[in-house]
């Protein structure tokens, strides 16, 4: 946890996440972002980024996330094959006499350049995705789109969170579903994460897998109830026997689904859910200092 | 002329594998000489570019043609960028295939997929 | 052996809780789960009896072996992923670290070594039925793999059955690819949202690609009628065939979490998916039986 006295109000980093897709992570991250009076909103679920949709930003700013990709010299190359050997991905393949570039396989790990005895191999960029940044009333809206059929988020992650944000700003990171290693990056500075869960067998588990990261990682956190019926929810049980702090309850409600299944913002219909989101903020600002 | 084709056993009689990166076995069959040679399929535990190490595989034993059910996008850009010539294979043994082939009733390999990349950890 | 593969773009679109009833309904010997990252199946069905699991190995990672390193700071000056910290010694960061070698390479005394890692587990789960499934560990990401793996598996373990039913991936990603090859049919179960119209979309392509039919059912139909019928005007302009629409329904939460299959339960999901299920099946039958 970070020193609280450098985290003030205004200028937190808060982390949005659930084991899986589906469970409101996207409709808690944009709606915490609209009711702040000033906020940041970065999708960093670059595979299927859905916060736009809720938030409708006017870009103003776009920019191109680059990667290195080796290309050989054919002049230079006397076919000894260390590259293609070194290289632990199988990313090259060496057949009538040039060497080939899988570029969809490359890691851009740069070890076919360093191996090569000849100098033969050097590198060049291959763009694999883009970040658009806009506003939509009081939020800055970052999104990140990875192209498809590229293989990893995380430089678009990197670039998405690698940057100055104004003084006296909160910033909510939508990450991406489940534990992987982009959702590990999109958490690396995060002051707190809000974990979304729903009250089933199934959502539990996912849950647990969020937690266990979390944990891993030493980030202090808390858990919003989304979904939630009068009927048993084995969630906040768990919850509860784990000593894990519950932020908020949100009801299942046919209102709230319709809203957000025309990809609305809920704060900005509802003075109802207004209210709501804004204790959770508060519930959240209050566990963070 | 050596054609090459993933394959479930070491006999004549055993069947086509479905997989061309992900086989055990090659059989390498010279159609002049009729020898067989079984070998080890060293991409079969790979974790990630399996149909490349495989194709690259393939091309240094002087494939002239492979035989199989479908490649992947780049085991094919490999096997074709090295002048090998694909067949599709039926779904009976291996000797009735090379027969077939013999016979030229295999028909060129039209069915390439995409393959299935994000094998590499990230 | 036939396969029905059921897919959803995201997840939490009930695609799960389709998989199970299907696969009660039919009383196929032959499941598996391909969500290999967060898989939930195993939660839903009966497992079979016998468990066996065994390891899936991911890349290797780098190890620093302390007492030989110089510190010269050449692995972290090439390490391109940011796995080398020189905070506390050089250590390597076991998430970061994507097994490329390079450290081991430039490495002038020899101090690193690529270790073995455990990437996750695959379990099979065996008696007169076939349950095969997965799970990730936390922070790695080669699920194709180990989903071409689960299916194998079930191929394997199955040589009598001539028909399974498999619940896929998440996402529209390289997982979904590795799940939809080789199956028979897809069933694309989709929610009435902007987001579920667009991953649907997606799914269809991707089976298109693959030269696999494919049809579609809607779960939680209710919540939004007017992209439900979007979602109908794509299917016919596709001429995707529609299998049924599931309402939503609280008696699903109240079946999953006391264990019971919503088909089990008189209420109007349940119902519901009965029908989804008859409508798929005489597809999927007169589709398999023109090939």
């Amino acid at each position: 946890m970070q020193d609280s006295t450098t985290t003030g109000v205004g200028n937190l980093r808060i982390a949005i996440l659930s084991g899986k897709g589906g469970t409101g992570k996207t409709i808690v991250s944009v709606n915490l972002s609209a009711v702040c009076d000033d906020s940041v909103y970065i999708d960093c679920d670059v595979e299927e980024p859905n916060g736009h949709i809720f938030l409708k930003p006017v870009i103003s700013e776009e920019s191109e996330i680059k990667v290195l990709m080796p290309f050989c010299n054919d002049d230079l190359c006397t076919g000894c094959r260390a590259c293609v050997d070194f290289c632990n991905f199988n990313a090259l393949a060496y057949v009538n006499n040039k060497i080939m570039v899988f570029e969809d396989i490359c890691h851009s790990c740069g070890g076919c350049k360093l191996v090569c005895p000849e100098n033969a191999i050097s590198e060049k960029e291959k763009i694999i995705g883009k970040i658009k940044i806009g506003t939509s009333d009081n939020v800055t809206v970052i999104t990140g789109i990875m192209n498809t059929g590229e293989e990893s988020g995380v430089p678009i992650i990197q670039g998405l969170l690698n940057r100055e944000f104004p003084a006296g700003t909160n910033v909510f990171i939508d990450c991406p579903p489940g534990s992987s290693c982009s959702v590990m990056e999109s958490i690396k500075e995060a002051d707190y994460c809000v974990l979304v869960t729903e009250p089933t067998i199934l959502g539990l588990h996912d849950f647990k897998m969020v937690h266990e990261l979390v944990e891993l990682f030493n980030k202090p956190h808390g858990v919003v109830l989304n979904k939630c019926t009068a009927s048993y929810n084995p969630s906040k049980q768990y919850c509860i026997e784990h000593d894990i702090r519950i932020l908020a309850e949100i009801p299942y409600d046919n209102e709230l689904g319709k809203l957000n299944s025309d990809g609305k913002i809920i704060v900005r219909e509802s003075k109802k859910y207004r209210e709501t989101f804004t204790e959770l903020l508060g519930a959240v600002t209050k566990e963070v200092q | 002329m050596i054609i090459t084709m993933p394959v479930d056993g070491k006999t004549m009689n055993a069947c086509i594998n479905k997989s061309f990166g992900r086989t055990q076995t090659f059989l390498v069959y010279d159609t002049e000489t009729h020898q067989n040679t079984f070998l080890a399929n060293a991409a079969v535990n790979s974790q990630g570019g399996a149909g490349i190490q495989a194709a690259q595989f393939v091309v240094d034993q002087k494939t002239n043609a492979v035989l199989a059910p479908s490649i992947g996008k780049n085991a094919a850009d490999v096997l074709t960028g090295a002048g090998v010539e694909l067949y599709t294979t039926s779904d009976c043994s291996i000797q009735d295939n090379i027969a077939a082939f013999l016979d030229g009733k295999l028909e060129k390999l039209s069915e390439i997929h995409a393959g299935f990349h994000n094998h590499g950890g990230r | 052996m036939k396969k029905l593969l059921i897919l959803s773009g995201k997840g939490g679109t009930g695609k799960t809780t389709v998989s199970s009833s299907f696969i009660k309904l039919s009383k196929t010997d032959a499941y598996a789960d391909c969500d290999v990252d967060a898989p939930n199946l195993h939660l839903m069905v009966k497992k079979p009896s016998i468990t066996k699991k065994s390891v899936f190995y991911g890349l290797p990672k780098a190890h620093i072996d302390q007492d030989k390193c110089i510190s010269c700071g050449k692995c972290l000056e090439n390490c391109r992923f940011g796995a080398i910290s020189a905070l506390d010694g050089y250590t390597v960061d076991f998430y970061a670290c994507e097994g490329c070698s390079v450290c081991e390479y430039v490495c002038p005394v020899d101090a690193i070594t690529m270790e073995k890692a455990d990437a996750g587990s695959l379990m099979l789960y065996k008696d007169n039925k076939t349950f095969s499934t997965a799970k990730l560990n936390m922070g790695f990401g080669n699920s194709g793999m180990l989903v071409s793996e689960v299916k194998k598996q079930l191929d394997n373990e199955t040589p009598g059955s001539d028909f399974a039913i498999i619940d896929g991936s998440p996402g529209i990603g390289c997982p979904v690819i590795a799940s939809i090859t080789g199956v028979d049919m897809v069933l694309v179960v989709a929610e009435p949202s902007l987001s579920g119209i667009s991953d649907m979309t997606r799914l269809l392509d991707t089976a298109d690609g693959f030269m696999i039919n494919s049809a579609v059912c809607i779960n939680k139909y209710d919540v939004n009628i007017k992209n439900c019928n979007k979602i109908k005007e794509i299917c016919q302009k596709r001429n995707i065939p529609m299998t049924g629409m599931i309402p939503f329904d609280t008696m699903v939460i109240e079946a999953v979490n006391n264990g019971l299959d919503i088909t089990d339960i008189d209420c109007p999901a349940g119902h519901a998916i009965k029908e989804v299920y008859k409508t798929t099946i005489n597809i999927f039958n007169s589709v398999n039986q023109e090939k």
